[in-house]
C-alpha cells in the first residue's frame, strides 16, 4: 500500500466558481477541512504497521460515551466525531495532540479525494451500469429492461452479472484533482471539479498517487 | 445559499458594472492578450440575453460585423472585461431578443427608450 505524504479530513460545503488570473471561470468544490487532531501513533513494534490516528469535527460532549471519552483523554483533547487512520510516510514527524490544518496543501497540488457517493436507492440497469435503452416507441415493447441475462449453453446466469439493484452510498475515490485555492485562516480548500458525496459529507483529501 | 459559499463569491463580485438590460446597446471593453502584450478590444452591440444570477450570471451581445452576425457571451463578473459602457437604452417588450436573429436590415433594430 502506498503511504501517504499528506492527508486531511473535511466536509463538503458545496460548489461554486472562481475566476483565475486569465479571467476563466473554474468550477470548484469548497471543502471545510481540518483541523484534524492526532490522537494516537501506531508503529511496527506494537501494532504491526505505522500510522497516525486523527479525529475531526466537533461533537457535543453528551454524545461521547465513556470508552470514546477515555480514548480522547489519553491524547488530552476534547472528543471529536470522526476517527480515522492515516498510514503516513513520516509518522515520526507528528506529535499526539498536534493539529493537521489545511495549509499542508498549496494551490496547484494534485490530490485524490475519497468520499461516500450519494445514495440512489434501487436503480435499474440503464442508470446503474449504463445499459443502453430500447426504443420507447414504434411498438418496440422493450424500454429500459436488462435484456438477455446469459447464453443458452451454460444454462445458468454467471456470477457478477450486472443487474438492477442498490446504487450509490459507496466509497468512491476521484483521482488527479487539483487544489485551486486554500484559505488557512478559515480552514477552507477549493478543489477543481466535483467530488463524491452530499453536502456536509465526510471526505478524505490526500496527495495524488499519480502525481 | 451557504454562508461560506456566499463569502467566497462575494470576493469576486464587481461593483463597477452598470445596470443594463435586454435591448440596450453596450460597449464591452475586453482585455485581449496577444503574446505578452495586453490590449483592450471594444465589442459593441445589442444585449439580447441576460441569464443566471449571482457570480455565474452571463450576458450575450449581438452585433453585425462586416455583414456577419456575431454573438458573444460574457460572464458578468469576469475580470477579462475592463469596462462596460451603456450607449443606448432600448425599448423592448421581452427578456430574450432572439427574434432579432431572424431579421435583416432596418427591421433588426431596437427602438430607443424615450423619456417618460
Amino acid at each position: 500500500m502506498a503511504q501517504l505524504q499528506k492527508a486531511i479530513l473535511g466536509t463538503k460545503v458545496g460548489m461554486t466558481q472562481i475566476f483565475d488570473e486569465l479571467g476563466k471561470a473554474i468550477p470548484v468544490t469548497v471543502v471545510e477541512a481540518g483541523p484534524c487532531t492526532v490522537l494516537q501513533k501506531k508503529n511496527t513494534a506494537s501494532d504491526g504497521y505505522n500510522a497516525i490516528q486523527v479525529g475531526f469535527y466537533n461533537l457535543k460532549e453528551n454524545r461521547a460515551n465513556q470508552p470514546i471519552k477515555g480514548h480522547f483523554k489519553k491524547a488530552n483533547v476534547k472528543p471529536l466525531r470522526f476517527i480515522r487512520e492515516f498510514r503516513m510516510e513520516n509518522v515520526d514527524e507528528y506529535e499526539i495532540g498536534q493539529d493537521i490544518t489545511v495549509d499542508v496543501f498549496a494551490p496547484g497540488d494534485m490530490i485524490d479525494v475519497v468520499g461516500t457517493s450519494k445514495g440512489k436507492g434501487t436503480a435499474g440497469g440503464v442508470k446503474r451500469h449504463n445499459f443502453s435503452r430500447g426504443s420507447m416507441g414504434h411498438g418496440s415493447k422493450y424500454h429500459r429492461g436488462p435484456g438477455s441475462l446469459a447464453a443458452k449453453g451454460p444454462a445458468k446466469v454467471f456470477k457478477g452479472r450486472k443487474l438492477p439493484g442498490r446504487m450509490g452510498g459507496e466509497r468512491v475515490t476521484v483521482q488527479g484533482l487539483q487544489v485551486v485555492k486554500v484559505y488557512p485562516e478559515r480552514n477552507l480548500i477549493l478543489i477543481k471539479g466535483a467530488i463524491p458525496g452530499p453536502k456536509k459529507g465526510l471526505v478524505l483529501i490526500k496527495n495524488s498517487v499519480k502525481a | 445559499m451557504n454562508d461560506i459559499i456566499r463569502s467566497i463569491e462575494e470576493e469576486q463580485y464587481r461593483s463597477d458594472i452598470p445596470r443594463f438590460g435586454p435591448g440596450d446597446t453596450v460597449k464591452v471593453h475586453v482585455k485581449v492578450v496577444e503574446g505578452t502584450r495586453e490590449r483592450i478590444q471594444i465589442f459593441e452591440g445589442t444585449v439580447i440575453k441576460i441569464r443566471g444570477a449571482g457570480l455565474s450570471q452571463t450576458f450575450t451581445v449581438r452585433r453585425i460585423s462586416y455583414g456577419v452576425a456575431v454573438e458573444r457571451t460574457f460572464p458578468m463578473h469576469t475580470p477579462k472585461i475592463a469596462k462596460i459602457e451603456v450607449t443606448r437604452r432600448g425599448k423592448v417588450r421581452r427578456a430574450r431578443l432572439f427574434y432579432l436573429r431572424d431579421r435583416v436590415g432596418k427591421k433588426a433594430r431596437v427602438k430607443e427608450k424615450g423619456r417618460y
